[in-house]
């Protein structure tokens, strides 16, 4: 067993090396990034934002028209909403939209990462917005989820529930369950206020109130301490249960009980 | 051994009877006769569910602080970690999270009430079905009323004790409800809440409430109900030597200690089974109470549920000209809260209530009632059943139309202009095609009566044709379906007596002979054995 | 069981009776324990073994109970909670499924029948009772009008004398009744809005277009009494929408600040807080009960049970940049009450300094 141990020590030694270093190289990228995102922005993305441009003339032009400025009643101008909408709304597939309906739905995304970072270096090009958050930036764990609690319902709660689990606006509109949305995409949108959602800035929620708020979700990950969640819709599902499991088992038995033994 | 235990036993017994004489009690419980039927245990869920309730309750009060002094948090869950909330809520905090059980019993007493007050809607719905309210049993009918009003009382007082955001907006309803009664609601406002709306004395008024007063009177009512049950003696279902004149069943002792005392295990039982596995109210979700948040899907408990639908439903604007809020003399009325929260559940619980007397009123009946109808052997009332409860569920389902706009992507708004027609048009539907359902049914009684089963056995008969054979029912069978009343409406006497006078009270006369009519006029009269002795002829 | 025949059995015409008579009770049909000893030795088993049940599970209750350590971990929680539970099912199931196998399979299964008497008492009784009644009654002296004044005097004393126990717990029960309290909020003339919960001030420069700031008057936290009371009345939403997109209502032009709107988040309909914004359409939805103000138009009634349009607080700008109140709202928030009128004076509170109502 020992043995064994300190063999594959020997063996994993240079991969766990390779790894750390290269866990070192993208964390100071990140960190250079971010403290100049400006400079990042010209940059290194200058051939991105290129590639964007064709990407957008190819995808997004017959809606948002080639120059972005938005066609009337169709679509949005684009001047302006920054690297973090484009990141949003393609990131979570609900751009390029499908069909016309109440609001753009989420579902799978038709774009590589990398189509999805080009496209947001060509929008970001076109005016000032603002940035994909980084990794600190929406980490839960240094997020403090009691302080997220009370800014969720403050905040957010009235449209997507409690913890999250999504409700009904006017019109067939809605506020999406966030329990799959990536904390990244959670930050984006308090920041860019997609569709009917309010706009969240920096000055209404602080960047660390939003990591609260991401914590607060996350700790909804832990489940239940009272069992199955029965969707956490409230007690509308409640009753609804309380009548067919609960008194449907208990009147099934008052079948057999009332029944003549064979 | 057992010599023994039976002169204990014996010894005991002369004991207690010679303090209490209890002799006599026991010689008439001990072999009183209960009519076997799975539909006369729903009000038994709603006993022990009840008795459930007391059971868990009072563990839960050994923990639950009812007070609404601010303190901080700093119990184990993380969500909470330092947050300000009432010490009702802490409490409750501290019963779901630190002791082992307690959010178990938390989560059984919850599920328990909503099994009450299901197995009291239930039982109620049984018991006006197939009639039982009548003669001589209306007042066990409103003794049985007023402990569903008071269900809804211990439901809703207990729902709002953990001091969270979704029962304090629940709260905050009942306050701007209160307000819209005209001259006197602010100060039943006040008088309820000590003051502005939250104030600092409800939750300790509502826990005397929930622990005390209600369960108090419950109790008092359950004695009646069950004193009453024993007094009339249990209804039976038609059958053969069931009478209006006796009871035919199996004994209290032994038969239904062991049925109805297993009873009560098995609902304790799927209850806890229930609560074991299913999260129920979790406040730790909504938070302390704060009157500025609030969240979707923000509805009361299933009971509740019809009102808070009733107002979504009423517009406060009608055809968006006409208001529905008046102002008049320096005056305000709101119609658009008064109408659905008081007045609809006025009506629709006052109907309920007298319906015993209205029925015995518009059909004339007035002999003791036994045994029971099957519901479409009383067309009318069943449809009158129907329709209510469509009615009910149009309302708790405009109460829950965001969950089902959500669910199945549809919009609120065309849900809720849906329901604004369908509360009219729905319970009419469903009113005229159950009685009909119900006359066909009769109908197929009386074909089945006169002409016995199919039984698939075709035969070919000498000349050639074919025909398949029909069994004759049993005695029994068919004394299932005969043996109802055949009632004709109501006959008055002319408008004009032969002297050509008009008659006084003739119109009033003339409404009773109407209600009358929609009772009796399209009934299906019972097979004759001279209808039977004709239609087997005709087979032969 | 059944003596009676079949009444058409005979088919002859003149015996034909008018209606169907009772079969009497139906046949008794043994059950398989009744006539087979093995089949009964079966269900005792069958019942001996649900009593065990409930006896394991009455072990795994109070087991799970002592030998499980609950830690802090929400895991952890649900486990001892969920074992205690299946637990008591057990305990409770198996003697109930016992008893009630037992009852059906082995009791005696006999139907009886017992007579029911008629409710009504009888005639003796009936007149017993009068007599006693007027036996007494002529004892007292009520019955023949002997004693009006005793009569008259007593049932007013029987009348009033629960007053003297319920005015004054009653009368208390209101605390001040000073109902007019619902007419004013905490708002005044200066007093800057601040972030909700925390209080932070809010410049007009943080407000950009669809942003949606939820806001309490400054200084709410601090206050000793009736926090929550205040907070109840005070709270506001803030919006700013595109100038172009506001129409704002005659009178009001200077109640806003560059499309910067700001609303009482209480329902005119039964007080829930509104909070719904919807940052296209610009309707804000009440969750309760779904009534939608048009905050770009006066935040009217456009769908749903309210029918005012939520209060306005008017807003300025003071010397630092920050939001304040111009004044109170110049209508009592929240639902209607029959004397809100009485309470609803435009510039009642607004010339009011920095009065304090507390």
């Amino acid at each position: 067993m020992n043995a064994l141990a300190r063999h594959r020590y020997h063996r994993a030694a240079p991969v766990v090396l390779v790894l750390l270093l290269l866990a070192l190289i993208t964390g100071v990228a990140a960190a250079v990034s971010t403290a100049s995102s400006a400079d990042a922005a010209t940059a290194t993305t200058a051939e991105d934002a290129a590639e964007g441009q064709k990407l957008f003339a190819a995808n997004c032009a017959s809606c948002h028209g080639l120059d972005a400025t938005g066609t009337d009643g169709v679509a949005p101008s684009l001047v302006g909403v920054g690297a973090a909408a484009v990141d949003f709304q393609v990131g979570t597939g609900r751009m390029p939209m499908q069909s016309s309906g109440p609001q753009a739905i989420a579902k799978r995304t038709q774009f590589s990462e990398e189509e999805i970072s080009q496209l947001a270096a060509y929008v970001a090009s076109l005016g000032a917005g603002p940035a994909i958050p980084t990794a600190e930036q929406v980490d839960p764990e240094l997020g403090d989820a009691a302080k997220g609690m009370e800014l969720f319902r403050t905040n957010c709660a009235m449209c997507h529930g409690s913890v999250g689990g999504g409700g009904a606006l006017t019109q067939g509109k809605y506020a999406p369950n966030l329990w799959e949305t990536t904390p990244t995409h959670i930050y984006e949108a308090m920041l860019t206020g997609p569709q009917s959602m309010p706009v969240f800035n920096d000055a209404n929620i602080t960047p660390e109130g939003k990591r609260d708020i991401i914590a607060y979700l996350k700790a909804q990950d832990e489940g239940s301490p009272g069992g199955l969640r029965l969707g956490t819709i409230g007690p509308v599902a409640e009753g609804m249960w309380g009548w067919l499991v609960a008194l449907g088992l208990i009147i099934a038995s008052t079948v057999w009980i009332g029944a003549r033994s064979s | 051994m057992g010599a023994r235990v039976n002169t204990a036993a014996a010894g005991t017994a002369n004991w207690v009877d010679e303090r209490t004489s209890i002799g006599g009690f026991v010689k008439f419980f001990a072999r009183k006769l209960f009519p076997d039927h799975w539909s006369f245990m729903l009000g038994e869920i709603a006993l022990y569910s009840f008795v459930v309730l007391l059971l868990s309750g009072v563990f839960l009060t050994a923990f639950f602080v009812p007070s609404m002094t601010i303190v901080e948090y700093d119990g184990p869950l993380a969500t909470m970690k330092g947050v300000e909330m009432s010490e009702a809520f802490a409490s409750t905090l501290h019963m779901s999270f630190e002791v082992p059980g307690g959010l178990l019993m938390r989560q059984i007493h919850h599920w328990s009430a909503l099994l009450f007050t299901a197995a009291i809607v239930t039982h109620m719905a049984r018991v006006f079905f197939t009639g039982a309210f009548r003669k001589p049993r209306e007042l066990n009918w409103l003794v049985g009323f007023t402990l569903m009003i008071l269900s809804l009382a211990a439901g809703f007082s207990g729902y709002s004790l953990p001091d969270d955001v979704l029962s304090g907006n629940g709260l905050r309803i009942i306050e701007g409800v209160t307000r819209s009664v005209p001259i006197v609601g602010e100060y039943i406002s006040y008088w309820i809440f000590g003051g502005e709306f939250p104030g600092e004395i409800l939750i300790p008024r509502l826990f005397t409430m929930h622990v005390l007063l209600v369960p108090g009177l419950i109790l008092v009512l359950v004695a009646l109900h069950l004193f009453l049950v024993f007094l009339h003696k249990h209804t039976q279902y038609p059958g053969g030597g069931r009478k209006d004149t006796n009871v035919v069943g199996l004994p209290l002792f032994p038969v239904y200690t062991a049925k109805a005392g297993g009873f009560f295990f098995v609902v304790f039982g799927v209850i806890a089974l229930v609560a074991a596995i299913f999260t129920i109210n979790p406040v730790w979700n909504y938070g302390p109470y704060d009157p500025s948040p609030v969240s979707a899907g923000t509805q009361p408990d299933w009971y509740i549920l019809f009102v808070d639908g009733a107002l979504r439903l009423m517009p406060g604007w009608l055809f968006d000209v006409i208001p529905m809020e008046w102002e008049f003399w320096g005056y305000t009325l709101s119609l658009n809260i008064l109408t659905p929260a008081l007045i609809l559940p006025g009506l629709f619980f006052g109907f309920l209530a007298l319906y015993p007397w209205i029925e015995a009123w518009a059909t004339g009946d007035r002999g003791e009632k036994h045994v029971l109808d099957r519901p479409r052997n009383a067309p009318v009332r069943t449809g009158i059943g129907v329709a209510l409860i469509s009615f009910y569920v149009i309302l708790v389902m405009e109460g829950s139309n965001d969950i089902i706009a959500n669910l199945f992507h549809l919009s609120l708004n065309d849900l809720t202009y849906f329901f604004r027609i369908g509360i009219f048009v729905i319970p009419v539907l469903a009113f005229w095609i159950t009685r009909r359902l119900a006359i066909g049914l009769q109908r197929k009684d009386r074909e089945l009566v006169l002409h016995g089963k199919e039984t698939g056995r075709i035969v070919r008969h000498e000349h050639g044709e074919y025909q398949e054979v029909h069994e004759p029912l049993t005695d029994q069978e068919r004394w299932v379906l005969v043996s109802y009343d055949d009632i004709a409406p109501l006959e008055i006497e002319p408008e004009y007596n032969d002297r050509g006078v008009r008659r006084k009270g003739y119109r009033w006369d003339r409404f009773k002979q109407r209600l009358s009519r929609l009772y009796f006029e399209k009934r299906i009269s019972p097979v004759t054995p001279e209808e039977l002795a004709e239609a087997q002829h005709a087979h032969h | 069981m059944s003596t009676t025949e079949n009444p058409t059995s005979h088919e002859s015409e003149h015996t034909t009776p008018e209606s169907f008579e009772d079969p009497g009770l139906p046949y008794h049909r043994p059950r398989r324990a009744d006539v087979d000893p093995k089949a009964e030795k079966k269900a005792e088993r069958q019942v001996a073994a649900l009593f065990g049940v409930s006896i394991v599970g009455t072990i795994v209750a109070v087991g799970a109970y002592m030998a499980l350590d609950m830690t802090d971990e929400i895991d952890s929680i649900r486990f001892v909670n969920m074992m205690i539970g299946l637990g008591i099912f057990l305990a409770m199931i198996g003697i109930g499924f016992g008893a009630i196998h037992w009852a059906k399979t082995l009791m005696r299964d006999h139907e009886m029948v017992e007579e029911r008497h008629e409710l009504r008492s009888s005639e003796e009784a009936r007149a017993g009772a009068i007599q006693n009644l007027k036996d007494g009654a002529e004892d007292s002296g009520i019955g023949v009008k002997r004693r009006p004044v005793l009569v008259g005097t007593g049932l007013s004393a029987l009348l009033l004398a629960p007053l003297a126990v319920l005015w004054p717990q009653i009368g208390n029960m209101g605390a001040d009744w000073n109902t007019s309290n619902f007419g004013h909020t905490m708002w005044r003339k200066g007093m800057r809005l601040t972030r909700d919960p925390d209080g932070t001030p809010i410049k007009a420069s943080d407000v950009t277009i669809g942003s949606a700031f939820h806001v309490i008057p400054e200084g709410l936290n601090e206050l000793e009494h009736h926090k929550i009371e205040e907070k109840a009345k005070a709270v506001v939403l803030l919006l700013r929408l595109d100038p172009r997109d506001l129409k704002i209502p005659e009178g009001r032009e200077d109640w806003s600040f560059d499309g910067i709107v700001a609303y009482s988040k209480i329902c005119t309909h039964v007080g829930c807080p509104v909070a719904l914004y919807e940052q296209q359409t610009h309707h804000l939805l009440c969750p309760c009960h779904q009534s939608t103000f048009d905050v770009s138009d006066g935040a009217k009634v456009v769908f749903g049970p309210a029918k005012r349009p939520l209060p306005q607080l008017p807003i300025a700008i003071d010397d630092e940049g920050y939001i304040v109140a111009q004044s109170d709202f110049h209508e009592p928030i929240g639902p209607s009450y029959w004397t809100r009128l009485k309470d609803t004076s435009d510039g009642m509170h607004a010339d009011d300094s920095e009065g304090s109502s507390h």
